[in-house]
């Protein structure tokens, strides 16, 4: 095992997730099972819209393209960009993972809080991610390989949240509220 | 806690232009499911056969079925249910996409549509906030153009919209109602939309669906996935391919369409053409299906690719599946499968029944060449009969000069038309256009369904068994061994029933015997009615062998979705119960037995009197009494004691009877 002082490298197992756009049959199973996958009682709910992938697609157009959610971002791009490929047009952003700003997708509907693809990590660990496992057609496989990666320390889960919390209603009002809510308990 | 519904629907007066929310009951469901079955109990309620179909006080419900909105696969379907402008009895019909489990999210089961809108609105119905908004820039917008339009304006491109287009608009009597991916199109249910002034239906949901046991469910839909892999890999051998999947019949990815095109009738269900496929045909059919389809598609959470989106250059794009991709080239007499292409998508963009249409259609000109329609009705009609079907069609959706007329459909055209052209509507149950189908002799098992099925379309009822005996005894063999699907109790009869058949001394119409028809009949209606109110797709179970939900799995899932305690015999009870409420709106409506009869020339050797004892015996089997009426006895036995009082109130049914 690799140390874990700053500089030194470490192997790191990296999960790929391939979507092929012109297998993708646009049934939205993916999303299905995501967002039951990710329910607070496991399958307990189905919710497509909490779902961390979205299947963009407008059919008259023959456009689908499958989207994982990606990083959280305080602030929209500068500009946008806008795919134009073999004729076809496709929305801005139509490509970009990110929760963002500029639009609704990848948030929960009711707090707004950033969702983000975790490739359905648990304990013992799934063979594949729950979206592959149900797209019989093959748009989304799997695979895994080994990087030499430089170590650094991620945002976990609930700073992610508290980040956009602050870029939202400020540190200020944030902690404020905190405080008034365990008064509260 | 509701699991599996949302336990409330939408009311929405257009009248009055008032909204509600209401809470319904749990108890109905646990009686009817949900769907059709909770469909046909406010019909009954609210509408009685008084009220005509064109009237504010008719009701028009948009339903999801008890599952969608779960990971239940292919549980999406919209059951739509009113009465019909064309048969006078209560009108439904299905529809696959994706709008039934985002109503589901939005958080309602139904919406149910009552009133007349005094201007062109659309409803706009998104999570709590539902609104009925202006269309009048719809008007005349294609069905398509309407969802993409409506879209655009909400700034939503995951709203889902149920339209009409201007078949709908103009009271046509087949006219459909469209959604992304499918159209629920027999029975002129878009023709009561137009009649309320509702454009469309547009939702978006982000709230959750419960389910009640979720690791069980879960592992269940896995479950039905690995069959449904294991059946899409691995067709059924021993029968055409048409037959072979799942799915509806395949023919976005198939281009063997020998069995349709040499089995069924072309015009007007007249000519049979048992030498047209060869391959020359098949590679230009090809040709032309692979030019025009960009790529298959699926309804919500369903692996199977039933459905193309079709684009021919210079034409606006649409979506296709099953056999409407051959009706009108059929219908023409046309041996180029492209122009059935482009009508087809003319013809959806109008919003009009895929079935039916073509069969109007070729009907005109058979009373055009008999004399009967002159050059004078049809002044300014083109030559050719590509031409002639675009320029009918167009006159149709208009309701302009002999369009008008047509747009009743064949059975009220002929009678308008007079002059013998009555003679010439000889495809039609009930009044309603039938798949062209004109075979040898009588099939009891197809006689029963064409007589008796109340979705009056052979498809929602027909399913389960091959429609031609296997030619050899071990394909028999092989088929029965893995035949799971067969209820609880009857596993020999139909076993035996399959491996006899072909034997000699197994020629229709005399076999199967009538007990085992009855028995076989029933069998396969209620595997639809069951689907109808889950919302599950009849392609994943009640239409194709050996599918992958059957009686024996259906009630476990539900189980583990709903939290409804159920097995195999309360599941059938339901469903009968269901199929009992259904037939007793249209007893009240007038459905009588003379109307419970194929078209004379449906086989060329009928058998009058085997044919009327075979629906003697199935009435009695279904526990109905020889008019076909269900009695008293049956009626109360399944908790519809309000329908038996109904009956003796209005002297349908004496108070004695059935009752010993």
């Amino acid at each position: 095992m690799a140390m874990n002082e700053k500089g030194e490298k470490k192997k790191r197992k990296v999960k790929v997730i391939k979507i092929d756009v012109n297998k993708c049959n646009g049934c939205r199973a993916c999303e299905v099972i995501c967002s039951a996958f990710h329910s607070q009682t496991k399958y307990g709910t189905n919710n497509p819209s909490r779902s961390r992938i979205q299947v963009y697609f407008d059919p008259l157009k023959n456009i689908y393209v499958p989207v994982y959610a990606s990083e959280y971002t305080p602030a929209e791009c500068a500009g946008r960009n806008k795919y134009i490929m073999d004729g076809k047009e496709y929305i801005e952003c139509a490509f970009c993972g990110a929760s963002c700003p500029s639009r609704d997708l990848f948030k929960e509907p009711d707090s707004k809080l950033p969702l983000k693809c975790d490739m359905c990590e648990e304990e013992p660990p799934l063979q594949e991610p729950m979206c592959v496992q149900w797209c019989l057609n093959k748009a989304l496989t799997y695979e895994e390989r080994e990087e030499e990666i430089e170590e650094e320390t991620e945002l976990k889960e609930l700073e992610t949240g508290l980040e956009s919390l602050i870029d939202r209603y400020g540190r200020q009002k944030l902690m404020e509220t905190l405080a008034r809510m365990a008064q509260k308990e | 806690m509701r699991y599996a519904e949302t336990g409330f629907n939408l009311e929405i007066d257009l009248s009055t232009g008032n909204i509600e929310r209401v809470s319904t009951d749990p108890k109905e469901t646990e009686l009817h499911l949900g769907g059709l079955g909770t469909n046909a109990k406010i019909l009954w309620e609210r509408v009685p056969p008084e009220i005509e179909p064109f009237s504010p006080d008719n009701l028009l419900i948009f339903s999801s079925g008890l599952l969608c909105g779960t990971p239940v696969p292919g549980a999406n379907r919209t059951i739509i249910s009113s009465i019909s402008p064309q048969t006078l009895l209560m009108a439904f019909s299905m529809v696959g996409g994706f709008w039934a489990p985002e109503l589901k999210y939005a958080g309602y089961d139904k919406v149910i549509i009552r009133g007349k809108s005094p201007d062109w609105v659309y409803l706009w119905i998104n999570n709590d906030k539902v609104e009925i908004r202006d269309a009048t820039h719809l008007q005349g917008k294609s069905t398509y153009e309407t969802a993409e339009l409506i879209k655009e304006e909400l700034k939503d491109p995951r709203v889902q919209v149920m339209a009409i287009g201007l078949a709908g608009e103009n009271r046509v009597y087949f006219a459909s109602i469209e959604t992304h991916r499918g159209s629920a199109s027999r029975l002129g249910l878009g023709a009561i939309m137009g009649s309320k002034k509702l454009k469309a239906i547009a939702v978006r949901g982000t709230k959750d669906v419960r389910v009640a046991r979720p690791a069980e469910l879960v592992e269940a839909c896995k479950e039905i996935l690995r069959y449904i892999e294991h059946r899409l890999n691995n067709p059924l051998p021993g029968v055409p391919p048409i037959l072979a999947r799942i799915g509806s019949p395949q023919e976005m990815a198939l281009h063997d369409e020998e069995w349709h095109t040499i089995s069924f009738a072309w015009g007007h269900a007249r000519h049979r053409r048992k030498d047209f496929w060869n391959k020359e045909v098949e590679k230009m059919w090809a040709d032309a299906l692979e030019r025009a389809r960009k790529r298959l598609i699926s309804c919500y959470n369903c692996p199977v690719q039933c459905a193309g989106v079709i684009q021919l250059p210079g034409h606006p794009p649409y979506i296709m599946k099953c056999f409407s991709k051959l009706t009108y080239t059929m219908a023409a007499m046309v041996d180029d499968l492209e122009f059935g292409l482009k009508i087809a998508g003319r013809a959806q963009h109008y919003g009009l029944d895929g079935y039916t249409t073509p069969q109007v259609l070729a009907f005109a000109l058979e009373l055009y060449e008999a004399g009967i329609l002159t050059d004078e009705d049809l002044a300014g009609m083109p030559e050719d009969i590509e031409g002639r079907f675009n320029w009918l069609l167009d006159r149709i959706v208009r309701r302009e000069g002999i369009g008008d007329v047509l747009a009743d459909g064949v059975y009220w055209a002929a009678r308008k038309i007079g002059k013998g052209a009555e003679a010439y509507d000889h495809n039609t149950i009930k009044k309603h256009e039938q798949i062209p189908i004109k075979l040898g002799v009588t099939n009891p098992i197809y006689y029963l369904m064409w007589s008796t099925g109340e979705k009056i379309n052979i498809t929602q009822i027909e399913g389960q068994i091959p429609q031609a005996p296997f030619s050899r005894r071990e394909e028999r063999e092989e088929f029965v061994k893995d035949w799971v699907h067969i209820p609880t109790g009857k596993e020999e009869k139909f076993k035996r029933f399959i491996l006899d058949w072909g034997e000699p001394g197994t020629a229709f119409p005399y076999y199967p015997s009538i007990d085992v028809a009855c028995e076989l009949v029933d069998w396969q209606e209620i595997m639809h009615y069951i689907d109808d109110s889950l919302g599950i797709c009849a392609g994943l179970s009640s239409f194709p062998i050996k599918p992958p939900y059957h009686i024996h799995n259906l009630p476990l899932i539900i189980s583990y979705a709903s939290g409804l305690e159920m097995d195999e015999d309360r599941l059938w009870t339901i469903a009968t119960r269901n199929r009992n409420l259904v037939r007793a709106i249209n007893i009240l409506r007038g459905l009588k037995k003379e109307d419970e009869r194929p078209p004379e020339d449906h086989w060329k050797k009928r058998f009058p009197e085997y044919e009327a004892k075979l629906l003697e015996e199935y009435y009695r089997y279904k526990g109905w009494d020889e008019r076909g009426i269900p009695t008293k006895e049956t009626l109360n036995k399944l908790g519809l004691n309000y329908v038996s009082e109904e009956f003796i109130r209005r002297g349908i049914l004496r108070d004695s009877e059935g009752s010993s």
